[in-house]
């Protein structure tokens, strides 16, 4: 079964993402900033990773950067959680090399969506 | 979802504590751009929670904050003390909306709207409606028969994780799809690097779509590919482009009046929470301390097999078992303290609310304070941290009111323009003490006396101690303010105050010096469940005496005696009368001791009151569990709750507070601290008035 | 405790004849009395009480039990009996007494405990007015069982009276 990395710093977001996801039969490791996550990625692999951009420690566009330098995530599909408003986060994201975006907020069954639409 | 509300409302509330807390820390003319963000964080974190749990009022109101501070934290917005101000106006609605949501109650729509406004008005003319970059000019155009589209994704597309293939699947569930791939910038095998993309495609997808869904399946690699969608044109009539009007996708939602939820009033506190956050180092202790009581367990099981199964007494056997349960106390002791760690949380979380409130009543007092803190770590229970924030409040309160003076009077004393307000908070014994000290005006000592005289609380010519003045501030009904500030005095008196304090298990008094200040000094106990105790003996029976109440224990000596109109006795107890409470009479044991000289005398305070109790026996000093008597009984005036000692039996805890007030209705008058003797016909006891 | 209390301590919590109440039965002088053995939580033999000052006569004091604080009723007194000197087969009853807000826990001593009757619904006649022996609040009904008289008491009522009545004001 796919797995996935979830990165925010909101305790409730993770919960919702990781109860949804998991519903549907992931598995879902939790990070609360960029550091943890990057540390999580380097011991184990995801096949997906879905990260908020504003952490504190290190923000998701970094982490997206650093996740790209690895050689085990150069391909790994990366969404970043962004509002609707910030076109601009969005584009900071795909230039750090993120596959796409999650505008928030969004509910549990977008999120199911997105997640199939990119891991199939 | 709701499962998931209670941890956004604790970190919402977290989230809030800290904005307000950078934002009272800010420097103004020279702040940390890390303050900035983190304010930005918490309140961008707010929103998205919000937005995500349905909480839409207030999603709606911090993205306007938000906008705000992603100007300041970004460099096109000044920082000025008005934002600042604006802001923390702000925190305070969110937590309003926040506690609406969570408890229930109606939403302060008007003043949510109100500052709602300011924030608008700071971010100008757009201010709502700003960052609207959502807005799609979307094309509702509808190809009867299908659309060519040609996808030529740029040489880097494939390191962002975007799989060409995933592109067509999606496609390919929007309609009838066939595709022709274009190979001709394949460059020779031996020069081709996987990572890059250099296959381009013409698909051709035909039934009754939508653009949109189409545009919607290449939304994210717009800018790393070539996308041309074309309608499949069958018809003659081409369907003009119709550009339409930008529907703006509001970034807000449209303004939904939040309706009542509840007719329960809004709880304006955060009130108690049912679940606490505990360091996993604490967790991580207790488990250790517990493998520990499960090895002396084993220990102990050994040496007692050991034992029953030899026939005769065996010295070394028996040491073995002493030893195993010395290690079961010193265990058990360890696992108690470490346990009861867990319910502690260091005080700052009481402290935290008073930086804001000392900047809101300096300003609306018009007086000019500095607020020092000490000792913030230090911990004490979480329930009765929770009780504890509302006499504090009320204390601050009232030495911003009535103890530090406007600048000009404390120029005109000598005194530095700005006042300094502090706290600090320590562990003493088996308690933690707080003292809250000012450095303002003091207790007006004769103002006060003259009130209660005026009250009759103190006889026309009574005279009393300078600490017994200063306490009688306690009592009710003796506010000495002027004009009853909107501030303090508010029917929440220092009596409750002192009410609350002591339904704690805990004390507060005050010490003053007129001119100088006034130092108001809390003593808790550090845990609800747990007392230190001395055990005495009344009659048969065992009493326990709380050890913070106990000054300390004497022998009577008959001299000291004297009674009031043959009824009470007095003590004289260095240069104080206090009253004589016997044990056995206030309990009603039969007694047939009417003799005092000679008999033990434990000297007590409660709630102000000092007594001696005579008792017949001292025993040990230990640490008891209070169990409650309520719960299968009820109530017993003059105590407090019960234990269980050693050997199983039970001991009544002695509540000194009640027992005082038992003494006092058995009719007798009120057992100040008189300095003159009484009204009696012991010669001897004849001293000057003070 | 005797032989016959842990027997019955035994019956106690197994499974129950549905069609007919269960009472478990003591002596109080020369009468029987029955209580609703759903209600007995454990019979324990009479040991030493800590007594509450300013209570009444009949609320001999509280004893520990498994760490929980609870209050012995002395049921002669109660009902105005006089006293006897407690020996090796009195016995506390442990009860679990319905009151309004909540549930306590509260023991009776009696004389001793003589066994555990079915009587079905119809078997329990109303009781007469006994004048001032007993209380008739208290009495929920007689009972005949190999021919002798049962007074069946509503413990609740009893335990429960104005004396029991809870003055909440802890902490204000």
């Amino acid at each position: 079964m796919a797995s996935i990395l979830a990165v925010d710093d909101s305790a409730s977001m993770r919960q919702m993402v990781t109860f949804t996801l998991k519903g549907a039969g992931y598995d879902v490791t939790e990070a609360k900033d960029g550091v943890e996550a990057l540390q999580i990625a380097k011991s184990n692999s995801y096949n997906l990773v879905i990260t908020d951009v504003n952490m504190p420690n290190m923000d998701g566009i970094t982490l997206t950067k650093e996740l790209r330098a690895l050689p085990a995530y150069k391909f790994t599909p990366i969404l970043t959680l962004t509002t609707e408003s910030s076109t601009d986060k969005k584009m900071a994201g795909k230039q750090a090399g993120a596959t796409g975006w999650i505008v928030k907020p969004f509910n549990p069954d977008q999120l199911l969506a997105t997640v199939k639409k990119v891991l199939g | 979802m709701e499962q998931f509300h209670q941890t956004f409302f604790e970190e919402s509330f977290e989230g809030l504590d800290i904005m307000e807390n950078e934002l009272l820390n800010l420097d103004v003319g020279n702040a940390d751009n890390e303050s900035i963000n983190t304010i930005f964080r918490s309140a961008h974190s707010i929103k998205g929670g919000s937005g995500t749990f349905g909480f839409t009022a207030i999603a709606e109101f911090t993205h306007v904050a938000e906008t705000l501070l992603d100007e300041m934290r970004d460099g096109t917005r000044q920082i000025t003390q008005e934002a600042v101000d604006i802001l923390l106006k702000s925190v305070d609605v969110m937590r309003d909306m926040l506690n609406v949501y969570k408890d229930g109650g109606e939403m302060n729509e008007d003043t949510n709207a109100a500052v709602q406004k300011e924030l608008e008005n700071l971010l100008g003319a757009e201010g709502a409606s700003a960052s609207n970059e959502g807005n799609q000019a979307s094309e509702q155009q509808t190809a009867s028969d299908g659309w060519h589209i040609s996808f030529h994704p740029h040489v880097e597309m494939l390191r962002t994780g975007n799989d060409p293939v995933r592109m067509m699947y999606a496609l390919a569930e929007l309609g009838e799809i066939e595709v022709v791939a274009d190979i001709s910038d394949l460059p020779a095998f031996v020069d081709l690097n996987p990572e890059d993309s250099h296959l381009s495609w013409k698909i051709t997808l035909t039934g009754d779509i939508n653009k949109d869904d189409i545009v919607e399946v290449f939304d994210w690699v717009e800018d790393e590919c070539d996308l041309e969608i074309e309608p499949i044109v069958n018809k003659s009539e081409k369907i003009p482009d119709a550009e339409d009007t930008a529907t703006s996708n509001s970034s807000i939602p449209a303004a939904t009046k939040e309706p009542a939820e509840k007719k329960s009033p809004a709880k304006k506190t955060g009130g108690e929470t049912a679940s606490i956050r505990v360091g996993i180092d604490k967790v991580d202790e207790i488990i250790n301390l517990v493998g520990e009581l499960v090895i002396t367990q084993a220990m102990l099981g050994q040496a007692g097999g050991d034992m029953s199964t030899d026939k005769e007494y065996n010295e070394t056997r028996m040491e073995k078992l002493l030893e195993g349960l010395a290690q079961l106390e010193r265990n058990t002791r360890e696992i108690q303290e470490s346990v009861m760690r867990i319910r502690m949380l260091p005080i700052s979380f009481v402290f935290s609310r008073v930086p804001r409130l000392v900047h809101d009543l300096s300003g609306k007092l018009n007086k000019k304070v500095d607020l020092v803190t000490l000792g913030e770590g230090t911990e004490l229970d979480k329930t009765v941290m929770e009780k504890i924030g509302d006499p504090m409040v009320h204390l601050v309160r009232n030495a911003l009111d009535h103890g530090i003076e406007t600048p000009e009077q404390r120029i005109a004393a000598g005194k530095p323009e700005t006042g300094t307000l502090t706290l600090n908070a320590y562990h003493k014994g088996g308690n933690i003490v707080i003292e809250l000290s000012d450095d303002g005006a003091g207790i007006n000592k004769e103002r006060v006396l003259n009130k209660a005289r005026a009250n009759g609380l103190v006889g026309a010519n009574e005279e009393l101690s300078d600490d017994a003045i200063n306490d009688l501030i306690f009592h009710p009904g003796l506010s000495t303010a002027e004009a009853l500030s909107d501030v303090s005095g508010r029917g929440v008196g220092m009596d409750v105050v002192r009410k609350n304090i002591k339904s704690l298990g805990g004390s507060v008094r005050v010490k003053s010096t007129e001119g100088e200040g006034a130092i108001f000094i809390i003593q808790l106990p550090l845990t609800l469940a747990i007392l230190d105790g001395q055990l005495v003996k009344v009659g048969s029976e065992t009493f326990v005496v709380p050890l913070v109440s106990i000054i300390e224990s004497i022998q009577v000596k008959s001299d000291n005696l004297s009674g009031i109109a043959g009824k009470a006795d007095l003590y004289k107890l260095r240069n104080e009368y206090i009253p004589v409470i016997r044990a056995d009479h206030i309990f009603n044991m039969p007694n047939d001791d009417s003799q005092l000289e000679n008999r033990l005398m434990v000297v007590v305070e409660g709630d102000g009151h000092k007594a001696g109790i005579i008792v017949d026996d001292l025993l040990a000093q230990q640490q008891v569990v209070i169990k409650s008597l309520e719960t299968n009984y009820q109530r017993v005036d003059g105590i407090s709750g019960a234990t269980i000692l050693g050997d199983g039996t039970v001991a009544l805890i002695l509540d000194i507070a009640g027992m005082i007030e038992i003494y006092k209705e058995k009719g007798v008058p009120d057992p100040t601290t008189p300095v003159t003797p009484p009204e009696g016909n012991n010669s001897d006891m004849a001293e000057e008035a003070a | 405790m005797t032989k016959a209390a842990s027997e019955l301590n035994s019956i106690i919590g197994s499974e129950l004849d549905s069609d007919a109440d269960q009472y478990l039965t003591f002596i109080l002088g020369s009468e029987e009395y029955g209580v609703d053995i759903l209600r007995v939580q454990e019979i324990k033999g009479w040991d030493s009480v800590t007594p509450i000052p300013n209570t009444p006569e009949y609320i001999k004091g509280v004893i520990n039990l498994r760490g929980t604080i609870v209050p012995i009723v002395d049921l002669r007194q109660r009902f105005n009996m006089p006293e006897i000197e407690y020996g090796p087969i009195t016995v506390v009853i442990v009860l679990k007494i319905e009151c309004a807000d909540r549930d306590r826990i509260m023991g009776i001593v009696v004389d001793g405990v003589s066994d555990v009757y079915d009587v079905p619904p119809e078997e329990m006649k109303a009781a007469p007015d006994f004048g001032n022996v007993v209380d008739t609040e208290f009495v929920r009904g007689l009972a005949t069982v190999d021919e002798k008289m049962i007074i069946i008491l509503d413990i609740d009522h009893l335990m429960s009276g104005n004396e029991m009545k809870e003055t909440d004001n802890i902490s204000a």
